[in-house]
């Protein structure tokens, strides 16, 4: 390809930025994901599910890491799938320096090694703590709170599947409303998870007026790519929340994992947005919207809804939860 | 045994020990499925990967990929009524891929440039060819490149033969048709001008050719009486575009009907327009829905001004004017005499009825079966009766076009070159169809279709310059991205990318992939995630 071509910036209508690479477009513009030499930080042979979000999320997220530390990393992992599938004793699917110790403290370890490293003078270190979201939410909720309010230099990432997948499939505080998990059955007179419960925590990290924030989709890797790049390069506290669909919590087909996780993003249920400093500077805008029922469908958590008779009720108010998340991120501009 | 630490009594060990493999049911496979623009090609082109190859804008690979089937792109990007693109999965997202339009610019740069194709070394077999129009000119190309020594006899004055004398001016510029056929000549291909053939045997034992391949094309009009019209004042369509290559203008009236439904009436009707007649009208015995000629062509053609009598039949004339006579189509479609009557003024008719080929003179020639219509008959090589005998073109029964005589021309081209080395051609077999229920268009960026730009109206009707221009470099490129690459991988990195168990190994630039079956756990999101559809998932057999 001659010179004037790849320096035009013409549009790449074949791949566009869609897809992880593009023999179009020079290496240094393309996905991680898609490089030949990329770390492969969880490496194959782990024990997660078929089609597993969490597990692509962490490979996305860390590869990046890696790449943009210029391989200068230490993990530090909550208990969780994400720990259990990679680590069974002898075997570790991890190529980067990684650490469990408990369900609830990772962020508290990560911010011990961060000040470790201060008191070594190693300022090229970067310091990762991540989990799945019944260690980030619920039971390790104080420590990352902690870590956010001494803005300790750690940058903390969530792979929120909504519910303790691990453990068999139990409510957490990311449980979306009216989802079935086995503590919030589909029986009832309403059934699912109760609507008005759970939270929501990258808008609690954005509170505590942190130098970054952002939210991102295994769907959308060039976005959660540039995303964590970016987070890499910043001091003190950062929290990154990745939308990971699980396959056998959601009741999804494992082939389906990134479609459903493009439904969340398309239907505006999972807004993608960055903020700095606890206000939010962009958000990600809707390619081709779709109504709620499009996501909802592909997952029997949410089967119930669809009756018969159909939930009318139910469907309407999570569609006004979407055209809200549309309406306060700004996502149809 | 090494010591290990306290309560610990297994080495540590990387999950690579762990076959994850072993859980699969189904598992992914890459395939590469036919395209539909490649499907529908008459000229049998790989366009899919010339396409590939322009979108790197790398033109001249691309222009060589093309004449691997096709010796004559500048024209068919003009020409060439396109199937390509109506098949094109594109067309269910937003429109088709200009498909035509890139294959021209292709084959405007091959002349600028003056790119050559490289030939076999000569095999010393030596070839006859009568007729120089398309399928003539295609089986001498790619006999040439076969390495034969190829002669052609044609009876006009100049090569080109439907596309010089059946084409006009305004779609297809002369100089592009002596363009490419000087290229094919320069491969070494022997073209006599002005040279009929009235004894094939003859002429064959005579010039000691192994083979011959007859593409005389369909040059006899197709004609109808019509009461009170002096015969003179009754023109063809064929001997009208074909004076209209001469020196002097056809002797035409001052109101010219043209009747007949085809895109011949419509290319005379537009030729009669330019030499400053009008009204142009075309009278057809059936209605627009059943005309033959293509809706694009009869829209221009109205644009021009040429006026259309829909459902009507020349019954009588005088010397101004024409009866005729209103139809009414039945359930079949057929139409059928009202009774009602009216005239129009006109004092010349063109009759663009159909034609057929000049095939008399093969009767003699034993072996060779001349069918009614005047058409050869030929096997599935495009062989006649006679052994060593082949024929293609307008001349043999089927679809008549530029195009298909194209296709025609370089299946024989095989079959002959097979004879000749007396063995038999097979031909590879197609992969399955690369239907659009199979892509993930989510990956494809949204782009409009490129506009070739139009001459405007007035020069249009005023002159026989080329009214539809090409598209410049990169409007080209542009035009080439958007193929999808239906059913065949493009190196895009998804499935190398989407795979949760790192199970799909990339195999460098341009090298595509392979799975790796010890840890693939069959989860399907490679095949799902895949924009072309180039993976299928099958079950696994243990």
């Amino acid at each position: 390809m001659d010179e004037a071509m790849t320096t035009e910036r013409i549009k790449f209508y074949q791949t566009g930025t869609f897809t992880a690479g593009n023999r179009l477009l020079d290496e240094a513009t393309r996905t991680v994901q898609s490089r030949l030499d990329r770390t492969n930080s969880l490496n194959s042979g782990h024990r997660a599910c078929q089609g597993c979000g969490e597990a692509l999320g962490a490979r996305y997220a860390l590869d990046a890491a890696m790449r943009a530390s210029h391989n200068q990393l230490i993990a530090v992992n909550a208990t969780g799938c994400l720990e259990v599938f990679s680590s069974p004793y002898p075997e570790s699917a991890w190529q980067i320096p990684w650490m469990h110790s408990l369900f609830g403290n990772a962020p508290a370890v990560a911010s011990g090694i961060a000040a470790a490293l201060r008191a070594k003078r190693r300022d090229d270190v970067t310091v990762i703590a991540q989990g799945g979201d019944g260690a980030t939410v619920d039971i390790g909720f104080g420590c990352l709170s902690g870590m956010f309010e001494r803005n300790d230099d750690v940058l903390y990432l969530c792979y929120d599947n909504e519910a303790y997948m691990n453990t068999g499939i139990q409510r957490s505080g990311a449980t979306p409303p009216f989802a079935r998990t086995n503590t919030t059955q589909a029986v009832g007179e309403h059934p699912g998870n109760p609507i008005g419960n759970g939270k929501n925590v990258p808008r609690i990290a954005l509170a505590h007026g942190i130098p970054y924030v952002a939210t991102a989709s295994v769907a959308d890797l060039h976005d959660l790519e540039r995303k964590v790049t970016k987070a890499i390069g910043v001091r003190g506290a950062r929290y990154i929340h990745v939308h990971v669909p699980c396959p056998l919590g959601w009741g999804s087909d494992p082939a389906h994992t990134m479609k459903v996780a493009r439904l969340a993003v398309e239907s505006g249920l999972f807004p993608l947005f960055e903020a700095e400093f606890g206000k939010i500077i962009c958000s990600t805008p809707i390619r081709r919207k779709v109504p709620v029922e499009r996501y909802l469908e592909l997952q029997t958590r949410f089967k119930h809804l669809f009756g018969p008779p159909q939930d009318t009720e139910a469907l309407a108010a999570i569609q006004a939860m979407a055209d809200d998340n549309i309406a306060v991120y700004g996502l149809m501009e | 045994m090494e010591r290990t630490p306290f309560a610990i009594t297994l080495d540590p060990n990387t999950s690579l020990a762990n076959h994850t493999g072993n859980w699969r049911t189904i598992k992914p496979i890459y395939v590469d499925r036919l395209p539909p623009c490649n499907h529908a090609c008459p000229a049998g082109e790989n366009i899919q990967a010339w396409l590939y190859h322009a979108e790197e804008g790398a033109y001249e690979e691309a222009w060589q990929q093309l004449m691997q089937d096709n010796p004559m792109p500048a024209i068919h990007g003009r020409v060439c009524y396109h199937p390509c693109e109506s098949a094109c999965n594109r067309g269910h997202i937003d429109e088709a891929v200009s498909i035509h339009a890139v294959e021209r610019f292709l084959g405007d740069q091959a002349i600028a440039q003056g790119w050559r194709v490289a030939c076999a070394p000569r095999t010393g077999k030596n070839v006859l060819v009568i007729g120089a129009g398309p399928g003539g000119l295609s089986t001498a190309y790619h006999l040439a490149r076969m390495g034969h020594q190829v002669t052609i006899h044609e009876a006009g004055p100049q090569a080109g033969g439907m596309m010089r004398y059946g084409i006009p001016k305004y779609r297809l510029p002369r100089e592009i048709v002596d363009a490419e056929v000087a290229r094919i000549q320069s491969m070494g291909v022997t073209i006599r001008l002005n040279s009929r053939v009235d004894d094939l045997e003859a002429t064959m034992a005579e010039g000691r050719f192994d083979a011959a391949f007859l593409a005389l094309g369909a040059h006899l009009a197709r004609r109808v009486e019509i009461p009170g019209v002096d015969a003179k004042r009754v023109l063809d369509a064929v001997r009208f575009l074909r004076d209209m290559e001469g020196a002097a203008r056809p002797k035409l009236g001052r109101r010219v009907a043209i009747y007949g439904g085809g895109n011949t009436a419509i290319d005379v009707a537009r030729s009669v327009e330019r030499l400053g007649m009008e009204p142009v009208i075309i009278i057809y015995r059936r209605d627009l829905g059943h005309a033959p000629a293509f809706a694009s062509e009869i829209t221009e053609a109205q644009d021009e001004g040429v006026q259309f009598q829909w459902l009507r039949r020349i019954a009588q004339g005088d010397e101004s004017t024409l009866t005729v006579e209103e139809m009414a189509l039945d359930e079949q479609g057929k139409p059928q005499p009202t009774g009602r009557f009216e005239r129009i003024e006109a004092d010349s008719v063109i009759l663009a009825l159909g034609q057929r080929a000049d095939t008399g003179f093969l009767r003699r020639v034993s072996g060779l079966r001349v069918r009614e219509d005047g058409t050869i008959e030929v096997d599935g090589t495009m062989m006649t009766g006679r052994p060593g005998i082949f024929a293609g073109g307008d001349m043999v029964p089927g679809e008549q076009s530029v195009t298909v005589a194209t296709g025609q021309g370089k299946k024989a081209a095989r079959h002959i070159d097979a004879y000749l080395r007396g063995s038999a051609y097979v031909k590879p077999e197609a992969h399955e169809p690369a239907t659009f229920s199979r892509l993930n268009t989510w990956y494809y960026t949204d782009a409009d279709a490129s506009k070739q730009p139009l001459l405007n109206l007035v020069r249009r009707r005023s002159s026989f310059d080329e009214i539809v221009g090409g598209l410049d470099a990169d409007t080209a490129l542009l035009e080439a991205r958007r193929c999808l690459s239906c059913g065949n991988c493009f190196n895009c990195d998804n499935c190398y990318a989407v795979c949760p168990d790192s199970a799909v190994i990339k195999l460098g630039p341009g090298k595509r992939y392979a799975i790796n079956y010890d840890y693939c756990k069959g989860c399907g999101l490679c095949a799902e995630e895949c924009p072309c559809g180039a993976i299928d998932m099958v079950r696994e057999v243990k």
